[in-house]
């Protein structure tokens, strides 16, 4: 291993700003991008779902109605 | 035997290649993160300081990665695009509509990452190289195809717009790829070529490929959820849906 020290190590030779600017950038994006599609792919599905329930209570209704 | 047959052509419908796809999500999930790991030990714990760059070289660990899936992430794009242009199938569709916000998230990190490898390196964070303007280009090009697709309301033709526009812009992959053989560019050549031995040394090598396959990994888990989200959108009223949310 070349590194003495985690300064050292973090320092990264002088360039710390551009390696760890890059690979910063890039983790955030890596975790970002999976938790909006999670939050976005829940919110679909919920409202699937209310949808649904809406759709069986008015079927329901009109049934009880026409009997 | 009859019965033994795999129904391939099964999981080409939506109904079918739904579950599936969320089984497949946490394998794939869990490999971008193994790698990863494997990567990153190898590119900042094994690998050596370069002789010429110093420490900066590093970002290439994730500089080359980022721009081999922002380009291969475009061919699949538009290999998918244009199936479903030319046999009229909807999952295809839903699939390069699923591929390119991640393409051009990985093409904007080629751009990113490059401009602060430049700066310590040429001096300047960006030159109208031909290199670099072409990855711009492609950039734009997934930009374009997710505003094509947003500014169309019915879907079906939303796609073909979409298809048409990601297959004209397959021309623009193989000009990055060769930009620096063909112009004098400020850019370094080709990390790997197919002729010749590897210049780099064996663990910088592996760390990039391990970074790779990690990138690779992390695109197809999150294709496969985009994909889901998109099937369940675009066919709300269907049978299949009300029982895939139940």
């Amino acid at each position: 291993m070349q590194w003495n020290s985690a300064s050292d190590f973090f320092a990264m030779g002088g360039y710390a700003f551009y390696v760890w600017g890059s690979f910063g950038v890039t983790a955030a994006a890596l975790l970002i991008e999976p938790f909006l599609l999670r939050k976005h792919g829940s919110e679909v599905v919920c409202g699937l779902r209310r949808q649904l329930s809406a759709d069986r209570a008015m079927n329901s209704a009109s049934e009880e109605s026409a009997s | 035997m009859s019965n033994r047959v795999i129904h391939w052509f099964r999981y080409g419908s939506p109904q079918s290649f739904y579950p599936l796809a969320g089984k497949m999500v946490p394998w794939f999930v869990m490999l971008a993160v193994l790698f990863g790991i494997a990567g990153l030990w190898t590119g900042f714990f094994v690998a050596p300081t370069d002789a010429t760059q110093g420490d900066a070289y590093r970002i290439i660990f994730i500089h080359v990665p980022a721009s081999w899936l922002s380009m291969f992430l475009y061919l699949i794009m538009a290999f998918w695009a244009g199936l479903g242009l030319a046999l009229n199938t909807r999952l295809s569709s839903m699939m390069a509509s699923a591929v390119a916000p991640t393409g051009a998230m990985f093409a904007f990190l080629s751009l990113w990452t490059g401009a602060l490898w430049g700066k310590p390196m040429w001096g300047a964070w960006w030159v109208w190289d031909a290199r670099l303007t072409s990855e711009l280009i492609l950039l734009f090009l997934y930009l374009g195809f997710m505003a094509l697709q947003a500014a169309i309301d019915e879907p079906r033709r939303a796609d073909k717009a979409g298809a048409i526009l990601a297959l004209v812009g397959v021309i623009n992959v193989p000009i990055i790829y060769f930009s620096v053989k063909w112009w004098n560019t400020l850019h370094q050549g080709a990390s790997i070529s197919m002729s010749k031995a590897p210049s780099m040394a064996k663990t910088m090598l592996l760390g990039m490929l391990l970074m790779a396959i990690a990138c690779w990994m992390y695109s197809i888990a999150v294709s496969l959820m985009r994909a889901r989200t998109i099937m369940l959108e675009r066919e709300p009223n269907s049978e299949w849906v009300k029982h895939a949310v139940e």
